[in-house]
């Protein structure tokens, strides 16, 4: 019996610690998720909204060509983003990892991360200065006489992708390093014993070995830019919207809490699906 | 042959990356010298005025002062809820504890525009006036995951012999956690409460749903890119990287050299 009540006031002792983290969870993310979910299926009607349950707002989705428009622009520039990232980062990491001297590298990194830390808006707005009319790539062009009139690279969609492949380099030469240099150079040894050449080591040993850091970081990145409302809102202009900048139009210009709140669902949807797909391609690798 | 070729090209793309990573904050902060009204080339020549024209703008002081303040706050609140919630579940069973962990990582996997979406819906549904307040429970809310997973994470077995011999010396409960779990984690405390200073002091979306009249510096910034191109947004822009920079060094000290000694 003492036992029992010694564990009881063990494990409320234990809810005690828990209890105020768990509670801030609740009331600050839970409900306002669940009433957000709610309110997506409401309508705003003249300045009131309306608390009627339907579908209307979903069904305005797949309507507007407008919103479909906003989610194709939203999984693209997210799909091309997440892949150049990878594809820039990984030589980018395993140079670091492979070729600079021990002593140096996580100087090397802390360089490579480094502008990650800039303020999140001044770093697209500095990647205005170099792509913008007068920035530094037209004038630079211009001054070597390969262009007479400046192009237009801000207030577009490679604009918009640029911006972002430099934030998520950044971000992914930093996860591939730390699973680089885990891998024990024992896999590698055992590839040079079996007759395995260089790029024989890399091909089979060492880039499966990495797949799930890879897919743990490009996740992220998928994660991170598809949710993103200021890169785009700043470099790509008002030409081609990504989801957050119509979910932004409808609270600010339209003050329609309803229709972004299905918006939003959506996208989550979105992001939930990408999980499952990537859950599901790493178990088949790992099998 | 082939090997040095090999080796002149990771040496190339190695400086092509870094030229790359690089040369939007290069820009950013020569043409924060810039002596005249546009951050653009030609170089016109050295001058401070626009730091001096930043130090003199109110606003921009009083946002700068803002986003400390929400970030301490938010990071000092954050940090103790997720030490707190760390050493319940890593020192006690409790039941349906890989739910409870799941829920608390939970806010990291969903868009920072959805948590503001969401808490903004609820505050003006509870006629909750928007302030500082409510920007720094937003922050708290995209923080305590950080701070949980990384204090969870080092809270290992090897402490509990450590925390059992105290409390065989008659130690109270709330005298471990204080004098010695808290002590042997302080490294990862520091590099959560750190980690989360940084976050919070940068965060944009949040903060400009969830203020009204006081903002944060983001927020700031983001009303003066309104009106252009201006060496006086390069000039904050360089100084707000310098904080996070700072931020970044004193992480870097704390934690890994820490780490080192041990």
């Amino acid at each position: 019996m003492t036992v029992v009540t010694l564990e009881d006031v063990d494990r409320r002792k234990a809810w005690g610690f828990v209890a105020p983290a768990l509670l801030w969870t609740i009331a600050f993310f839970v409900a306002p998720f669940v009433f957000t979910a709610a309110m997506s299926l409401w309508k705003r009607e003249g300045r009131e909204i309306v608390r009627v349950w339907n579908l209307d707002n979903y069904l305005r989705f797949f309507l507007e060509s407008a919103f479909l428009k906003g989610l194709t622009n939203s999984v693209e520039i997210t799909l091309i983003v997440t892949v150049l990232s990878v594809l820039l980062a990984y030589p980018l990491a395993w140079i670091i990892a492979e070729r600079v001297p021990k002593r140096l590298q996580r100087m090397a990194l802390i360089l490579a991360i480094l502008p990650f830390w800039t303020s999140y808006v001044v770093r697209s707005y500095s990647w205005l200065l170099v792509l913008s009319k007068n920035g530094v790539i037209n004038q630079g062009l211009m001054g070597l006489g390969v262009i007479a009139e400046p192009i237009e690279i801000a207030s577009t969609r490679s604009a918009t992708v640029l911006g972002f492949v430099h934030f998520f380099v950044m971000l992914l030469t930093l996860t591939i390093y730390s699973n680089l240099i885990q891998l024990s150079p024992n896999y590698r040894r055992a590839a040079a014993d079996l007759g395995a050449n260089a790029f024989q080591t890399f091909w089979h040993v060492i880039l499966p070995l990495t797949l799930p850091g890879i897919m743990t970081g490009a996740f992220l990145t998928f994660v991170l830019c598809i949710g993103d409302y200021v890169t785009p809102q700043i470099l790509g202009g008002n030409n081609e919207l990504v989801l957050p900048q119509i979910i932004m139009l409808q609270l600010g210009r339209r003050a329609d809490f309803p229709m972004a709140a299905a918006l939003s669902i959506i996208l989550m949807l979105v992001v939930t699906l990408a999980y499952v797909l990537c859950a599901r391609w790493l178990k088949i690798e790992r099998a | 042959m082939r090997r040095v070729f090999l080796g002149g090209l990771s040496w190339t793309y190695l400086a092509g990356a870094y030229a790359f990573i690089f040369l939007p904050v290069l820009v950013l902060v020569l043409f924060s010298f810039q002596d005249g009204r546009l951050p653009v080339p030609p170089f016109n020549g050295f001058s401070t005025q626009w730091y001096e024209a930043v130090f003199a703008d109110r606003k921009l002081m009083a946002a700068l002062g803002n986003s400390l303040l929400v970030a301490l706050a938010s990071s000092i609140v954050a940090c103790l809820l997720g030490f707190l919630a760390a050493y319940g579940l890593a020192r006690y069973r409790l039941p349906a504890s890989a739910l409870q962990r799941g829920l608390l990582i939970a806010p990291m996997t969903v868009s920072y525009l959805i948590i503001a979406l969401g808490l903004l819906a609820v505050l003006n549904a509870l006629n909750v006036p928007l302030s500082l307040m409510t920007v720094a429970i937003g922050h708290v809310v995209i923080n305590l995951p950080l701070c949980f997973a990384i204090i969870y994470a080092s809270m290992g077995d090897h402490h509990i012999n450590i925390e059992r011999a105290a409390r065989d010396l008659g130690a109270s409960d709330f005298k471990v956690m204080v004098l010695v779990t808290a002590p042997m984690l302080m490294p990862s405390i520091l590099a959560a409460f750190f980690l989360s200073v940084t976050f919070s002091w940068d965060e944009f979306i949040i903060a400009f749903l969830l203020s009204r009249f006081d903002v944060t510096l983001p927020v700031e910034i983001w009303s003066m890119l309104r009106s252009g191109l201006n060496p006086k947004t390069n000039a904050i822009g360089s100084l707000v990287f310098l904080v996070s920079v700072a931020l970044l060094l004193a992480l870097e000290l704390f934690l890994f050299g820490r780490t080192k000694k041990q």
